[in-house]
């Protein structure tokens, strides 16, 4: 079967100003490639500053990366730096949804416009997209004229998650989105993306620094260190048998 | 399907009204906010509504003191003047030029301001690094003084007083504006919303202006106390408004010379000016509190 997600040799460089004229380059990612089959889901895993934000980054087109190949469906959609994927067929959901909700619009207007910016749909069909997308996460139609101010955390994880199903992604990439989750409402939202992944075949990239998360909900693992990966194969075989260091130090065996 | 509310009416509120309500509770603010609205209004209307027209002279009366003093006369309420002209008619008819045309000149900032700042904010590199050396540059000289050294090259004049104060009002405005543009821009739901495919533009007008239009209005309300002042400066300077005009400041240096014989032609512009600014400033303090308040939390 065709993977939906390709990714061959990405690498990615940052350029900080060191003094006045001086740069300094730092390689953040070197040469990452995997995987990901539809209706999969591929943890990454790694100790702090191993560049998994950064990698979620590139794959949901926040940054581009300097070389490297993301390739959707087989179709190239990033090529050395090059994005071409207008449909936003890979969407990210961030790590602090207080943060990621814009304050001072309405969650309706939010998911509005992006939908508007992203589709033809019509004002009506728009309309009811959003209260089919909110009653798909759990939340409420009326929930459309609220506020975020209004939401606790779970509730504004759901939003986030609806803010990225709306537009029908392929790619979910989860970049320590369940972390500040309470562990009773994180159960209930991990429940309802195992639901949605059955429902309609997404696949998720997972990026988390809970081992039993990933045990639970992934297929694959990626193990990355320095922004090189150290470890990649099926999640079970990777538990059973860790051949890198830095996965043994996490397995603390 | 049974609606039901599950928050109470009281945070079901946009920003905005909550904004309100917390300005409410703050009743120096709230009085401040009166006085503003009453000013604005008679600044639109003092010519309809003022009793005299500005340079009606009556022989009869010169010199009267107030009405509530002994030797006042109940038609000329605050007294008048050296010509025999009703104080209370031209200190209404001043209104529209120092508090009237201060309004104009901070709205004019404001637009001017936003545009620019905002450009500004957005800019990177060396062009961005540019504009910043230049507006500290203008930012290091005080508004009073840059708005003289403009009407220096100008000349006097009304006219040219509120140019000048524009001028001189606008490095300080790009600045904020600039600074607030660049911190909005930083923040998670900005680059959410550009991966949502929101365009420059739409990212300027619904992700970055819905959050810091208060902030806006702060900036505005520090503008216009500083435009009101900097006019009666002007005017009483002789630079401004020139006399028969009846701008605040213009009045206070035309009747200087009468301050031991009638205090009440110098006395009163300055009551109106100390309480045009300070309905400013109660105004931009409540709301600068409110905004205060709400970062807290
Ligand atoms: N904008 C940037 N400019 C320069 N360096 C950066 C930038 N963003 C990230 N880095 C660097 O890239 C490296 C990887 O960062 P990244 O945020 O991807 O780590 P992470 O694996 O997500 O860590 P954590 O588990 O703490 O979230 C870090 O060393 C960081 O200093
Ligand atoms: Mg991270």
């Amino acid at each position: 079967m065709q993977p939906i997600l390709k990714v061959q040799s990405l690498h990615k460089t940052y350029h900080v100003r060191v003094g006045l004229l001086k740069r300094k380059n730092i390689p953040v990612l070197t040469d990452i490639s995997f995987c990901l089959g539809k209706g999969e889901t591929i943890a990454v895993i790694g100790e702090t500053g191993a560049g998994k934000s950064t990698l979620a980054k590139l794959l949901a087109g926040a940054e581009q990366a300097e070389t490297g190949q993301i390739l959707l469906n087989g179709t190239t959609i990033e090529d050395d730096g090059v994005r071409q994927d207008h449909c936003r067929h890979i969407r990210m959901i961030f790590q602090d949804p207080t943060r990621s909700l814009n304050p001072g619009l309405t969650i309706g207007e939010i998911l509005d416009d992006c939908l508007s910016y992203n589709t033809e749909l019509t004002h009506k069909q728009r309309d009811k997209k959003i209260a089919h997308v909110l009653i798909r996460v759990g939340l409420l139609e009326e929930h459309y004229h609220y506020y975020p101010h209004m939401f606790s955390g779970g509730q504004l994880q759901r939003v986030a998650l609806a803010r990225a199903l709306i537009l029908d992604p392929k790619v979910l990439v989860l970049d320590e989105a369940l972390s500040s989750l309470d562990p009773s409402v994180r159960a209930q939202t991990v429940n309802l993306l195992l639901a949605l992944q059955k429902e309609t075949g997404l696949s998720y990239v997972l990026i988390t620094h809970h081992l039993s998360l990933v045990k639970h909900m992934s297929d694959s693992l990626l193990v990355l260190n320095k922004g090189k990966v150290v470890e990649y194969g099926k999640t079970a075989q990777v538990f059973a048998q860790p051949k890198s260091k830095v996965m043994k130090r996490l397995l603390n065996v | 399907m049974a609606k039901f509310k599950l928050f109470s009416e009281e945070s079901n509120r946009s920003p905005l009204s909550r904004l309100w309500k917390k300005f409410k509770a703050n009743h120096p603010a709230l009085v401040g906010l009166w006085i503003f609205i009453a000013l604005t209004l008679l600044a639109l209307f003092a010519p309809l509504i003022s009793p005299y027209s500005i340079n009606q002279q009556h022989a009869d009366a010169l010199l009267l003191p107030p009405s509530w003093h002994d030797a006042g006369d109940v038609r000329f309420i605050l007294g008048t003047d050296d010509l025999g002209r009703d104080i209370l008619s031209r200190l209404m008819n001043g209104a529209t030029f120092t508090f009237g045309l201060s309004i104009i000149a901070a709205l004019i900032t404001t637009v001017l301001g936003v545009i620019i700042g905002s450009l500004a904010g957005m800019s990177k590199g060396i062009r961005s690094s540019f504009f910043n050396h230049l507006l500290d540059i203008t930012l290091s000289i005080p508004s009073l003084l840059l708005a003289i050294i403009i009407i220096a090259i100008l000349g006097p004049g009304l006219l040219n007083t509120v140019w000048a104060i524009i001028l001189a009002l606008l490095p300080q405005y790009v600045h904020s504006i600039r600074n607030l543009v660049v911190e909005e821009l930083s923040k998670d739901y900005i680059s959410a919303f550009r991966l949502d495919g929101a365009s420059k533009w739409k990212i300027l007008v619904r992700g970055v202006f819905p959050n810091i239009y208060e902030h806006i209005v702060v900036i505005f309300t520090m503008a216009l106390s500083t435009a009101i002042l900097d006019i009666a400066a002007l005017g009483f300077l002789k630079l401004g408004a020139q006399p028969p005009t009846t701008e605040w400041g213009a009045i206070l240096a035309e009747n200087l010379g009468l301050i031991y014989l009638a205090p009440w032609t110098v006395g009163l512009p300055g009551v109106l000016l100390f309480i045009a600014v300070l309905s400013t400033n109660l105004v931009g303090d409540g709301l600068r509190q409110v905004l205060k308040d709400r970062k807290a939390d």
